[in-house]
């Protein structure tokens, strides 16, 4: 037996503390500040709620046969509605291009101004900050959360605890039910909703968003932010010395301490070390450690701290959106550097931003309006005639974006002396056709194209399509290839 | 159960008791989650026992509280599929193919459905699409052997081609000339003739002397000019299609001995509507008459 095994009795061993894996979660009490950045937040809340519940509800007219709701994705009938911009599957590299603008939007954004998209504008912010006035409302602010949590479960807590989450799980599913609007008809939808007719789909996605604002908003709260959310991993690549970011002003506050009265406050710093800062930190950090992760920018702490400095007779703004350019020369005694906007970090953000921006726009006003595709059969590949010609068929499908009814007129180039026809429709060869497309839908054609024999010299000719409007004249084109025997 | 538990000094962690050559083994108990999700599958599992399908008899099985059974799914899907399905077919049922052909939505029905029906029946054969193999005529061409009418069409496909069941069949037979009837040379001849009418025969002079061979023997059935008659059966010959071969060897062969393709009487084997539907398939594959 080993040295390093010891000998107890069984009974001694429930004694043995567990080591827990990993640390447990240390609950978050907020509490309620007012000040500028407290003002902004519910600003900005209430326009971005205001934004997310209302806009499935604007109409705008597209005419008979169409959907009037301004912002729509249509998946049974597959399209997407912007207002004037329709969408069509085929498109969908718009979305590409939103989602990369968005991401640029964020780089750009974030260099110049720091966290403003997860203090401020992140769903999970402003979700989680609705979510905790509500419980403010109920429970009442930190002190008499804290209170309460402590307690034991008595009358008066369990219809708090009750009333808060009644009311999370009305927002949740409100905030659900807004976000099915979005993919079907609002008014049509609510009614089918109460009455139960909407389909289990509809129902599922309800629940789902339910689910997810009432555990991400009400209890994982911070913790997205710290452990799920990618962005606070990188985004520090996005700061540099000139990005505004919430800081803590070491050299004017240390050394901290409890101030006294009649102090001399030439021989301390201004932070009286009342944690107001922390306790005011939706994700319960102390700011004053530095610039850290599970900071979200959110500016709450330059409130709570501005409401305490006044009372102590010391200038405001101990903690304040600053530049480390700015606070290196503060604290050096330095002139106040220029603030730079325009770093070459920033102009490439912003062109990239807009660069994409315009190739969108410019892709968006000359979409067009009709396209052409050519599948051609594979079975077989072609077909030797009596007369020796040889036949190839093709699969046309005409994509008519317009809300009109076109006619086309459907030519060939490449062999001499094709002619072609259509089953069911303009059963005579010719060197043309006349085709047409119902309003917004895709005409499928079954298309016949014969060539005399001399004229396929090869098993593979190359040979395009031109679709042109017969009224319009707008023309596409389809190149593809006609098969025949080896030669 | 050892009465006495090791504890490893370094970890403070219990040992299994157990040891091999002198290295020991710490015993760490799952988490609680673990065990709890453990139970938690159990209790699952007590209510899947009651309500699905689950414990088999002798014969048959438990068949469970709710009844399910993938089987009856399936059927029902079917049966559904069929109702929808049934509207069309009514109308198929007394159209004619003509009719079906002038409304859109009847003859996409009937594209689909005997585009499926194709694949299930004739394209083992007649290959998809109709392209057809060496012995087995390409269906998408603009050459029939007995008419590619629509009523041609379904006449062939209800009752077959040399189809002996079937006594309203069709049937044609091409005598064996190498058997007696014409010499090997004759034969040679009248093959170099069979190309001239399409193209360059190899050997003209053969050719010439072929054409008063095929005069005699071949024009009560392929024509005088060899364009074939689909009330016989007889293919065309002055074309560019050749059921087996276009070579002087492959034509000499079929008139030496001659191979005769079989086809069967559909007319039994598939529902009215779906002939009408593999008519209307098999006419729009491109040579439809």
């Amino acid at each position: 037996m080993s040295d390093n095994v010891a000998v107890e009795d069984a009974v001694s061993t429930k004694e043995q503390k567990q080591q827990p894996l990993f640390s447990g979660r240390v609950q978050v009490y907020p509490k309620k500040v007012s000040g500028f950045f407290r003002r902004m937040k519910w600003q900005v809340l209430a326009v971005l709620l205001g934004i997310y519940y209302l806009v499935p509800w604007i109409r705008w007219d597209r005419g008979p046969g169409a959907p009037d709701q301004a912002v729509l994705i249509d998946m049974p009938s597959r399209r997407a509605y912007f207002f004037f911009i329709e969408i069509w599957p085929q498109e969908v590299y718009y979305l590409a291009g939103l989602l990369i603008l968005g991401a640029v939007g964020l780089f750009f954004v974030t260099s110049l101004f720091g966290r403003v998209w997860c203090g401020y504008t992140c769903p999970q912010t402003v979700w989680t900050d609705l979510y905790m006035w509500i419980e403010r409302q109920i429970e009442g602010d930190r002190n008499a959360r804290i209170k309460l949590d402590k307690q034991p479960l008595s009358a008066a807590k369990a219809v708090k605890k009750v009333s808060k989450h009644a009311a999370w799980l009305i927002i949740a599913l409100l905030t659900g039910g807004a976000w099915i609007m979005y993919f079907n008809d609002a008014p049509t939808l609510v009614g089918e909703l109460f009455t139960g007719q909407a389909s289990t789909l509809v129902y599922g996605f309800l629940g789902l968003f339910t689910a997810t604002t009432y555990i991400l908003a009400g209890w994982a709260r911070e913790q997205v932010c710290t452990y799920m959310c990618p962005w606070p991993r990188f985004q520090a690549a996005m700061f540099d010395e000139d990005t505004l970011i919430v800081t803590y002003q070491r050299w004017r506050g240390e050394p901290r301490g409890h101030a006294k009265k009649g102090e001399d406050w030439s021989q301390r710093g201004d932070c009286i070390d009342c944690n107001a800062c922390v306790a005011a930190c939706p994700t319960g950090i102390d700011i004053r450690d530095g610039n850290q992760l599970e900071c979200i920018g959110c500016g709450l702490c330059i409130d709570a701290c501005n409401e305490i400095m006044p009372k102590v007779g010391r200038p405001t703004e101990l903690i304040t959106m600053d530049t480390e350019r700015n606070q290196y020369a503060l604290e050096h005694g330095e002139e106040r550097p220029k603030r730079h906007l325009v770093r070459p970090r920033t102009l490439l953000y912003a062109l990239l931003f807009f660069g994409i921006g315009l190739v969108m726009l410019g892709s968006l006003f000359f979409r067009a309006t009709l396209d052409i595709n050519v599948l051609h059969d594979r079975n077989p590949l072609f077909v030797t005639l009596s007369n020796g010609d040889i036949r190839n068929g093709y699969t046309i499908k005409l994509l008519n974006k317009t809300r009109e009814g076109r006619s086309f007129t459907l030519s060939f180039e490449g062999i001499e002396g094709a002619e072609m026809w259509v089953i069911g429709k303009e059963e005579t060869p010719a060197a043309q056709l006349q085709l047409s497309a119902e309003p917004d839908s895709v005409a499928t054609y079954q298309a016949y194209v014969r060539v005399p024999a001399e004229a396929v010299d090869a098993a593979k000719l190359d040979i395009r399509f031109l679709l042109s409007d017969t009224e319009t004249g707008e023309t596409v084109v389809k190149d593809t290839v006609f098969r025949g025997p080896e030669r | 159960m050892p009465t006495k538990i090791e504890k490893d000094s370094v970890t403070g962690t219990e040992t299994t008791g157990h040891e091999w050559d002198g290295i020991k083994e710490l015993n760490t108990p799952l988490p609680k989650w673990w065990l709890y999700v453990m139970y938690a599958t159990i209790v699952w599992s007590i209510g899947y026992y009651i309500l699905f399908p689950s414990i088999p008899y002798w014969t048959g099985y438990f068949e469970g509280v709710l009844g399910y059974s993938s089987r009856a799914e399936v059927e029902e899907k079917l049966d559904a599929a069929a109702e929808r399905q049934s509207e069309y077919l009514t109308v198929m049922r007394d159209a004619s193919p003509q009719e079906i052909l002038e409304d859109p939505q009847l003859l996409n029905f009937a594209l689909s459905g005997g585009q499926a029906a194709f694949a299930d029946n004739c394209a083992p054969c007649h290959a998809p699409g109709g392209a057809g193999r060496p012995g087995y005529p390409v269906l998408a061409d603009d050459a029939w052997i007995w008419g590619g009418t629509m009523d041609e069409i379904q006449y062939t496909l209800l009752h077959g081609i040399r189809w002996d069941e079937d006594s309203e069949t069709r049937f044609s037979e091409m005598p064996a000339f190498g058997q007696g009837i014409l010499d090997r040379e004759q034969i040679a001849q009248v093959a170099n003739f069979v190309l001239s009418l399409s193209g360059e025969a190899p050997d003209p002079e053969a050719a010439e002397a072929g054409a008063e061979i095929f005069a005699a023997n071949c024009t009560s059935c392929h024509g005088e000019n060899g364009t074939g008659d689909p009330e016989f059966g007889a293919p065309n010959l002055a074309d560019q299609v050749w059921l087996y071969g276009g070579t002087e060897t492959d034509i000499r062969q079929q008139v030496t001995d001659p191979r005769h393709g079989v086809m069967p009487a559909w007319g039994e084997r598939l529902d009215p509507e779906t002939i009408k539907m593999l008519v209307v398939y098999v006419h729009s594959l491109g040579g439809g008459e």
